[in-house]
């Protein structure tokens, strides 16, 4: 049995102002603080059109290469449910913003190419929350403008829709067009799902799973109801169209309504605002402004700096983090060195402190003033260590960091000659291991050169005067 | 978004019955064949338009040739909340409340 799986994926638009008024687009602030006579729904309110939720869903759709649709046009969606007071939503039916257009995902060991239907603009619900004895509304998100981005059933398992969204989170995070932040539902799908014999066979009947908001949750609903339709299937059971509901914490699904009670929602165009025409030359001066995309960042940082294509993955990934790193590559001219630090010790101190790269101390001067101590030999790698760290708590200046904690490392033979004729005396045990043919032993020894350098000897040069001292 | 949940019935034939269910709308008895009567008969007479020849008018979505009516993404101070819950039926925790809502 072979899968196939839709989505379509709510993204909040990064705007100040709702979609139809001029209430704040910001998460959080007490029950219906931010409301007006639009977004409550009064009678005769009228909505005017955010243009620059029209702006951030026509860059969405250059970004995923979607066919501008010039002239669109809004569409009163209607239905009864206390999400909203008008019992209509305001989206786009017939003429969407962008059509056609794709993304491609990283898959372990291939890259493969998904597509986009259609991108339509329209307005968030408010929130309901339930009480025990009746529900409350709270119009705050009511009205903010939400981006609707459906994809054809092009991705076969759980894995390939984790990895759209992830690609697509990047792309949007990139374009300073969605805060991307799912605890506070930035990004919500619905999943379609069907399940057919084989890749020839027609599409299956589907079933669509609501509302999940997170990417995890998507994946193990999609896992579980993939395995739940081949069952049916295999049973010689119909599956039934209908819609279900995810609940990540008991790990099941559950019917929400079926095909009987589908919504009819008798869209018509909403005769409250005008048409929308944009033109091309509007549309191509935004083309303009358009970031560079992930994977091509990807591809002109391998070259640019010579690092491997899995660290340039990492890095770009993130638009803060690929920043940062290109700007302490072009001071320090050293990119290997720079994306090693990132990868490593940076990566790992982000995660260890929960810190956003945006709010680190350690500027991405201080982290080419350090790779060029280390490049100059005046530190070793573990100083380096050690300063890196001081640097990621606290800022400053790596020369002085060096200065100050003494970590100037000694290439100086005589001084080092001093310290291996010691450690030769002490451990006459492992000089005789070596000469038995203990390769370990030599190790040993630099070892101990370290400790009673205090760290500070060039570890090269100790294991040099060692060998030269011990023969062979 | 399921499209084909839109497909109009029989653009002659009102469902009568069917349209109230959408609107939420209970029909006392007799009520039903009488407004499948006036509904019908508006729809004879908006059908009157079908008789004129409209090929090579270019449709219009708006009944005023004006488009592109868009404001400036700043924010406009709205309604204080105790404002705005005046209109509510009952409030609790800052909310307006409603009978509980089911899927």
């Amino acid at each position: 049995m072979i899968a196939s799986i839709g989505l379509e994926v709510h993204v909040q638009l990064r705007t100040n102002t709702k979609m139809f008024c001029g209430c704040p687009n910001r998460y959080g602030g007490e029950p219906n603080t931010h409301v007006c006579p639009v977004c409550l729904g009064y009678p005769g309110a009228l909505p005017v059109i955010n243009a620059e939720a029209v702006r951030l869903t026509v860059m969405t759709g250059l970004l995923l290469g979607c066919r501008i649709n010039l002239k669109n046009k809004f569409d009163r969606k209607n239905y009864f449910y206390p999400d909203q007071a008008k019992n209509y939503q305001i989206s786009q039916y017939d003429q969407p913003l962008c059509e056609g257009g794709q993304l491609e995902i990283q898959l372990k060991d291939r890259t493969k190419i998904i597509r986009i239907t259609r991108i339509h603009l329209e307005e968030d619900v408010a929130k309901n929350t339930h009480f025990g004895d009746g529900s409350g509304i709270d119009f705050n998100r009511a009205g903010t403008p939400l981006m609707e981005i459906v994809t054809e059933p092009d991705m076969d398992n759980e894995d390939e829709a984790f990895a759209f969204l992830t690609a697509l989170k990047q792309i949007l995070a990139y374009a300073d067009i969605s805060d991307c932040n799912l605890e506070q539902g930035n990004i919500r799908c619905d999943i379609n799902t069907s399940v057919r014999p084989t890749r020839e066979s027609p599409l299956g009947t589907k079933v669509e799973i609501k509302n999940m908001n997170t990417f995890r949750g998507a994946h193990r609903a999609l896992a579980h109801e993939i395995q739940r339709q081949i069952r049916e299937v295999q049973r010689g059971r119909a599956i039934p169209q209908e819609t279900r509901r995810w609940d990540d914490d008991a790990g099941v699904s559950s019917s929400m309504r079926t095909k009987e009670y589908a919504h009819d929602y008798r869209y018509f165009p909403e005769p409250d605002l005008l048409p929308v025409e944009l033109t091309q030359t509007q549309v191509d001066t935004w083309a303009a402004l358009l970031p560079e995309r992930p994977p091509e960042r990807r591809e002109r940082m391998v070259r640019d700096y010579g690092i491997p294509d899995y660290d340039a993955g990492v890095l770009a990934a993130d638009r803060a983090i690929a920043d940062y790193f290109e700007k302490a590559a072009r001071l320090s001219g050293k990119g290997k060195a720079v994306s090693n630090w990132m990868m490593s010790e940076m990566m790992r101190l982000l995660t260890a402190t929960g810190q956003e790269i945006g709010a680190v101390k350690i500027t991405p001067e201080a982290l080419a003033a350090l790779v060029a101590l280390v490049e100059a030999k005046t530190i070793n790698q573990p100083a380096a260590k050690e300063v890196f760290a001081v640097l990621f708590e606290q800022g400053g200046d790596p020369q002085q960091i060096v200065q100050d904690r003494g970590l100037v490392q000694v290439s100086d033979t005589g001084a080092i000659q001093g310290l291996v004729d010691q450690v030769l005396r002490e451990n006459e045990r492992s000089v005789q291991d070596y000469r038995s043919g203990k390769e370990a032993a030599l190790q040993f020894l630099v070892g101990q050169v370290m400790r009673i350098s205090k760290g500070k000897a060039n570890p090269q040069l100790a294991r040099e005067l060692l060998l030269k001292a011990i023969g062979s | 978004m399921d499209v084909n949940a839109n497909a109009p019935a029989s653009p002659e034939k009102i469902d009568v019955a069917y349209v109230a269910h959408l609107a939420r709308i209970s029909l006392a008895p007799g009520e039903q064949e009488l407004f499948q009567q006036q509904l019908e008969h508006i729809l004879d007479h908006v059908n009157k338009l079908n008789e004129l020849d409209v090929s090579g008018i270019e449709p219009m979505a708006h009944a005023i040739p004006v488009k592109n009516c868009f404001r400036e993404d700043v924010e406009r101070p709205g309604l204080a909340h105790e404002a705005a819950m005046r209109n509510a039926p009952e409030e609790r925790h800052g909310q307006f409340f409603v009978p509980r809502i089911l899927e």
